[in-house]
């Protein structure tokens, strides 16, 4: 009773919706300010509670959309204001935006209380008490641009959250700045991402241009207003709208061919893998796409577009999981591809699908990303484990060349970090599609509205299905199964509860969130119905007689994309577990470091240098930029402006004219003529004389003189 | 106000004041030399704040005028013409807000002849001040000049080992280009019988012809201040010569004179050329910010790092000037201020870490984050301002004249083509390029440098120089609406003067 009549008057909650914001802000404005002077609990205490308000407000903006399913938009202040341009920071409360509050800061929390046992060890081992406290500042400001970019009531304000979070991610890709390859290789990665993001940015920034050029405005509603009433006369503007919105969401969402930065970006601490790179950040372009869903509908070549573009990337990054060795690569990849699916779901019209999957991927693939950790973590105290023990370390050939992120070093930990297992076991089955658990009803979801679409699409992502249940199922094998292949493995141990608690919830969420949207039930899809209005008229449109079967569960689908990946699984599972041990028995000459080598050969090594794309971006345009720069600094700018046309062409040039002047005409002469210029030229052919003669004073004198001598000259004349 | 002396003349000659007081001291007195500068500035601050008190929001006229006869030469007049408006308020404030920074800058950094480069200073100072009030086209002229005098000095006394050719170059280039906008003033004054600006653009019946001539005698002078590719070569010279306090006031205030002379005298004085020529400008700024990226992008020194910036920024401002509408000028106006803080505190910050290495060779550092945090931090902000990063000041000035060189572009409005904002915007992308690498060369990586493992941070002069630059940096980001709505009315009525030759034209 009493819920009910709360939920019944509870726009009320609407007008907190800034304090999404504001929370996570004041938790980085104390921890900032005050954090030095603060112990580690203080800090951990004060930037979970900061996400915790977060939720609180999130979860709040849910309860008032139960009785007010519209939303509202609730102004705080004028932002740029200029000719007939007005954006405002105004905050869109809807179910779409309020999902995403919910996954951000739900998730988020989760991450941060995880972050604050895994960054007291990351600081144990490593010293540098400070990090601690730079981590959570940063953690705090990704949580503050993530929410103003789901929040944002138009496109410039969402574009603050947009780079906002980029900046996040560069600042804690390249949180260990001094590590990496040659000690740089950190920082390189985060520079990396950074600029492969403002190339998506750049598309993002046309598309804002052509925005305002065709509606005049950025606000969501008023260009959705407009196209509903004008319907086709926009239809051109959208179109190339939609494309450069495109490449934003590619570099964003780490799609073909933007994605090349997410791989790298593992090289950053592991709850930020998790939160930024699996979570939320890397899906912002799918809700960037579901948001612009009004202006997508009206250009199906777009839309084809963008689902094509979402298959293959799919697909070929499912590829490259497969033959990648380090734990996080793995995972990296697959979060990819599953971009992949969703943005093909997205592109295809099917917004609640690619929504329904953006939300239980978060809970899985974060799942996933924080279990690595704990893994490398428990390798990592094996590894502290032997360093100490002196009977143990003569046994470990090169003790610090060792990567605790590499499965050809794991094995068997299965008995050593149970929960561990455990919950990695139901990520990975979540991920691969196994009913009942939640990635199964989402990728489902997808899969069948392809079905009915298009047949391409269709045909890549369930082959992406098969390769992803294929590289999860040589991962929990190599990692977990087996007899453990290296020393500090064999010393691993499990974590303490700060860590594992957040993996229990996680797990409970992948093993329960696919039931928010059941087939027949459809609660999320009856949800997100008030704000994605359009999405229904539009897939009947395009599908005509085939509407009736639309969001419908799909048995055979359901049943192919099972069976693939069941058969995927005992695939991995003959591979890795029959063939593997067999190999390892060999002498070592004849020992390949994977097994699927000795079946695939050269392929596997394309697979694993990963089609050679960074490669290429080098050749094509890292390299010649570089070239083009220094051939404009030194020889364009350095060689002929500065060097020729500045000391021989003019100087020179000034020299020859003033000794031919005083060569053939008398100086009173041109006195006489009264004319300014040459009495400039007069100053300064003494200048030059001066120069040449290396009088430093008397020239600075002569210069002033002259100033002097025409400034008089002319106002007296 | 209603003090006795007009505000306007106070603030433009109220370093004057200091000067006389610093004459009075002796060599040895540097600290009461720096001091007197100090005050003086600040003062000067103080009374500049007290005219945007002052200053009407909606008036778009000349506010606050002094128009007196000071040379009478036959028929016509040359008048002590002062007054501000929209277009120069931000400009003055910029320029009293950076003096007090510059000199506080200057503490440890300048122990030599303290006396004489105070009062160079505080000259310069006035010259700025005047540049930006002066509306009478030959008292502009005697600032704009004037203003040369004292920069050849810093940068010819104060710089570093090739000061001399850098000086010599600075001056000679401003000198050459403002010879032919002095022959232009002449033909106005002559034609016009009047120098006064606002008469000028009232009274305005120059033909197209002739106005296509002015219009270049004029960009002449200012195009080589601002400067526009490719008559930036001076530029880097005197910038990575110049001492810190020179370059911040070069980049900060000075460059921004030639901007704002095409926006003051340019483009209200011959709306129709400026209309005929925007595509060419914008054509030049657009290169100007991609080669300034790209060259900048291949600098080892940082100080010529953030030289060539300035080429790549001052060219977003010239493309918004003419992209001749509102967004684009408002844009551009906002743009040259961020600008002025974002640049001026980027050399305080390189001038900040050669003061401790005596080298601004990039691959002398790497790692400084690890010794310097807050230093790293304060360094970081302003990267980002100058990358343009939504929610910092840099990117309410890009965007928006973006947006307006955008709009400027379709088919028969003035640019006429999208490539100048789309190539623009790729200097969006450039410049984050070579701004991270600058960061990354100073303060990532480990610390392999054994000079660098003992560097002190940022003592509290030097983070209260900065402090009033970052929290700019933040308010323009976040709430630009006051600097807009200062500017807005002014903006307007420019807006009519270039439709009337927008129609005149056509």
């Amino acid at each position: 009773m009493w819920f009910s009549e709360t939920v019944a008057n509870s726009t009320q909650f609407f007008s907190l919706v800034p304090w999404v914001v504001f929370f996570p802000l004041i938790g980085l404005l104390v921890n900032l300010i005050f954090g030095g002077r603060m112990s580690e609990k203080a800090i951990g205490i004060t930037a979970c509670g900061a996400a915790g308000l977060s939720l609180l407000i999130s979860v709040l903006q849910a309860v008032s959309l139960l009785g007010h399913p519209g939303g509202m938009v609730v102004y705080l202040a004028d932002w740029i204001v200029v000719g007939d341009l007005a954006i405002q920071w105004a905050f869109q409360v809807d179910t779409l935006s309020v999902t995403m509050m919910l996954v951000v800061a739900g998730v988020g929390t989760l991450i941060h209380i995880y972050a604050v046992g895994y960054m007291h060890e990351d600081v144990r081992h490593n010293g540098d008490p400070t990090r601690y406290q730079r981590f959570f500042v940063f953690f705090n400001l990704f949580i503050v641009a993530m929410m103003i970019l789901v929040s944002a009531d138009n496109y410039l304000m969402l574009f603050v959250g947009w780079e906002g979070v980029g900046l996040c991610s560069y600042l804690l890709i390249g949180f260990w700045y001094d590590k990496g390859k040659d000690g740089i290789g950190n920082a390189l990665a985060g520079k990396k991402a950074f600029i492969t993001n403002r190339i998506g940015d750049f598309g993002f920034l046309i598309a804002a241009f052509m925005i305002y050029v065709a509606f005049r405005t950025f606000n969501f509603h008023q260009i959705f207003e407009q196209i509903q009433q004008a319907g086709s006369s926009f239809t051109p503007a959208i179109f190339a709208i939609t494309l450069f919105m495109l490449l934003g969401v590619a570099g964003k969402s780490a799609q073909i061919p933007l994605y090349v930065w997410l791989p790298d970006a593992m090289a950053g601490p592991t709850p930020v893998s998790a939160l930024i790179h699996a979570a939320t950040m890397v899906t912002a372009g799918v809700y960037l796409i579901a948001r612009s869903h009004p202006l997508y509908v009206q250009v199906p070549e777009a839309q084809n577009i963008v689902a094509l573009v979402g298959g293959a990337t799919a697909l070929f990054a499912a590829t490259i999981a497969v033959g990648q060795f380090d734990i996080k690569k793995v995972l990296a990849y697959s979060t990819i591809s599953q971009l992949g699916f969703m943005t093909a779901a997205v592109g295809m019209g099917a917004f609640t699908a690619g929504m329904f999957h953006l939300v239980t991927h978060s809970f899985f693939k974060a799942l996933l990303f924080l279990s690595a950790g704990s893994v490398i973590q428990g390798i990592e105290a094996g590894l502290h484990h032997i360093e100490h023990d002196p009977r143990l370390k003569k046994k470990m050939v090169k003790p610090h060349d060792f990567d605790p992120q590499d499965m050809r070093n794991m094995g068997g930990l299965r008995k050593r970090m149970p929960i561990t297992f455990w919950v990695y076991l139901i990520g990975a089955l979540a991920l691969a599609g196994i009913a009942p658990l939640a990635g199964f009803w989402s990728k489902d979801e997808i899969l069948a509205e392809a079905k009915l679409i298009s047949p391409t699409v269709y045909g890549l992502l369930t082959i992406a299905a098969f390769f992803t249940a294929f590289y999860m199922g040589r991962q929990i094998l190599m990692v977990f199964f087996g007899e453990s292949r290296a020393e500090p493995t064999a010393h691993a141990r499990e974590n303490p509860p700060v860590i594992t608690i957040p993996l229990m919830i996680l797990a409970g969420l992948s093993l329960l969130g696919g039931f928010i949207n059941l087939p027949v039930i459809h609660t999320f899809t009856h949800w997100l119905e008030h704000t994605l209005t359009i999405e229904e008229a539009m897939i009947n449109f395009r599908l005509g007689e085939a509407a009736e079967a639309s969001g419908q569960f799909n048995p055979m689908v359901a049943g192919i994309s099972t069976g693939l990946a069941l058969f995927a699984i005992l695939l991995a599972w003959w591979i890795y577990m029959q063939r593997y041990p067999a190999m390892l028995k060999l002498p070592p000459k004849q020992r390949s470091d994977d097994p699927l080598k000795t079946f695939i050969g050269p392929l596997f090594s394309a697979l694993e240098n990963k089609w050679w794309v960074d490669e290429l971006y080098q050749t094509l345009v890292i390299t010649p930029y570089n070239l083009l720069a220094r051939y404009l600094a030194q020889v364009i700018d350095g060689r002929f402006w500065h060097d020729w046309v500045h000391d021989v062409l003019i100087v020179g040039g000034f020299r020859f004219f003033t000794r031919l002047l005083s060569i053939q005409f008398d100086l009173g002469v041109i006195d006489s003529t009264a004319n300014s210029l040459a009495d400039l030229a007069k100053s300064l052919a003494q200048q030059m004389r001066q120069l040449q003669t290396g009088y430093v004073r008397s020239y600075a004198l002569w210069v002033f003189l002259g100033v002097v001598v025409i400034l008089g000259y002319l106002i007296f004349w | 106000m209603d003090s006795f002396i007009h505000p306007l003349t106070l603030v433009t000659f109220l370093p004057l004041a200091g000067v006389v007081v610093i004459l009075f001291l002796k060599n040895e007195q540097k600290n009461a030399a720096r001091y007197t500068a100090l005050a003086t500035s600040l003062i000067t601050f103080g009374v500049s704040m007290a005219v945007l008190a002052q200053f009407q929001r909606v008036d778009p006229n000349l506010q606050m005028v002094i128009d007196l006869p000071w040379i009478r030469v036959g028929s016509w007049v040359i008048a002590y013409h002062l007054g501000v408006d929209g277009l120069s308020i931000l400009l003055l404030l910029l320029t009293t807000f950076l003096t007090p920074i510059s000199i506080l800058s200057t503490w440890t950094a300048v122990e030599e002849r303290v006396k004489d480069f105070m009062i160079f200073f505080l000259l310069l100072e006035m010259g700025m001040v005047g540049v930006f009030l002066a509306q009478d086209l030959f008292l502009f002229y005697v600032f704009w000049e004037f203003t040369l005098v004292p920069m050849y000095f810093l940068i010819g006394i104060w710089g570093g080992p090739q000061r001399i050719y850098a000086a010599i170059k600075f001056f000679l280039y401003t000198m050459a280009g403002s010879i032919l906008m002095l022959l232009a003033i002449l033909w106005l004054g002559i034609q016009g019988g009047t120098f006064s600006t606002p008469d000028l653009i009232a009274n305005n019946h120059i033909p197209a012809n002739i106005q296509f001539w002015l219009f270049l005698a004029f960009a002449a002078a200012f195009a080589i201040k601002v400067p526009m590719w490719p008559l930036h070569s001076w530029l880097p010279d005197a910038h990575v010569e110049a001492p810190t306090a020179g370059s911040i006031i070069l980049a900060g205030v000075l460059l921004k004179m030639g901007t704002y002379g095409f926006l003051r005298f340019n483009i209200p004085l011959f709306p129709q050329a400026a209309w005929q020529l925007a595509p060419w400008i914008a054509g030049l700024a657009v290169i100007g910010i991609l080669y300034g990226a790209a060259v900048s992008f291949a600098q080892k020194d940082v100080k010529k790092l953030v030289a060539y910036s300035s080429v790549s920024h001052l060219g977003f401002v010239m493309l918004g000037l003419f992209a001749l509408n509102p967004q684009g000028i408002q844009g551009g106006i906002l743009q040259m201020v961020n600008h002025g803080l974002s640049t001026g505190a980027l050399f305080l910050i390189v001038g900040m870490i050669y003061e401790r290495r005596h080298t601004r060779d990039m691959d002398a550092f790497g790692g400084l984050w690890k010794v310097m945090p807050v230093y790293g931090a304060l360094t970081l902000i302003v990267a980002l301002s100058s990358m343009g990063l939504p929610g910092l000041n840099g990117f309410v000035g890009e965007f928006t004249i973006l947006l307006g060189a955008w709009d400027a572009g379709q088919a028969g409005h003035v640019l006429g083509s999208y490539w100048f904002a789309g190539l623009s915007a790729l200097g969006v992308i450039l410049a984050a390029v070579y701004i991270l690498f600058m960061f990354q060369k100073l303060f990532l990586g480990p610390i392999d440098k054994e000079e660098n493992r003992n560097l002190k941070d940022l003592n509290w002069r030097e983070i209260i120089t900065l402090a009033p630059i970052i929290i700019l940096i933040f308010w323009i980001g976040l709430y630009p609406k006051p600097f807009f709505s200062l500017m807005a009315p002014s903006v307007d009525q420019l807006m009519v003067v270039l439709h009337g030759a927008a129609l005149a034209l056509h």
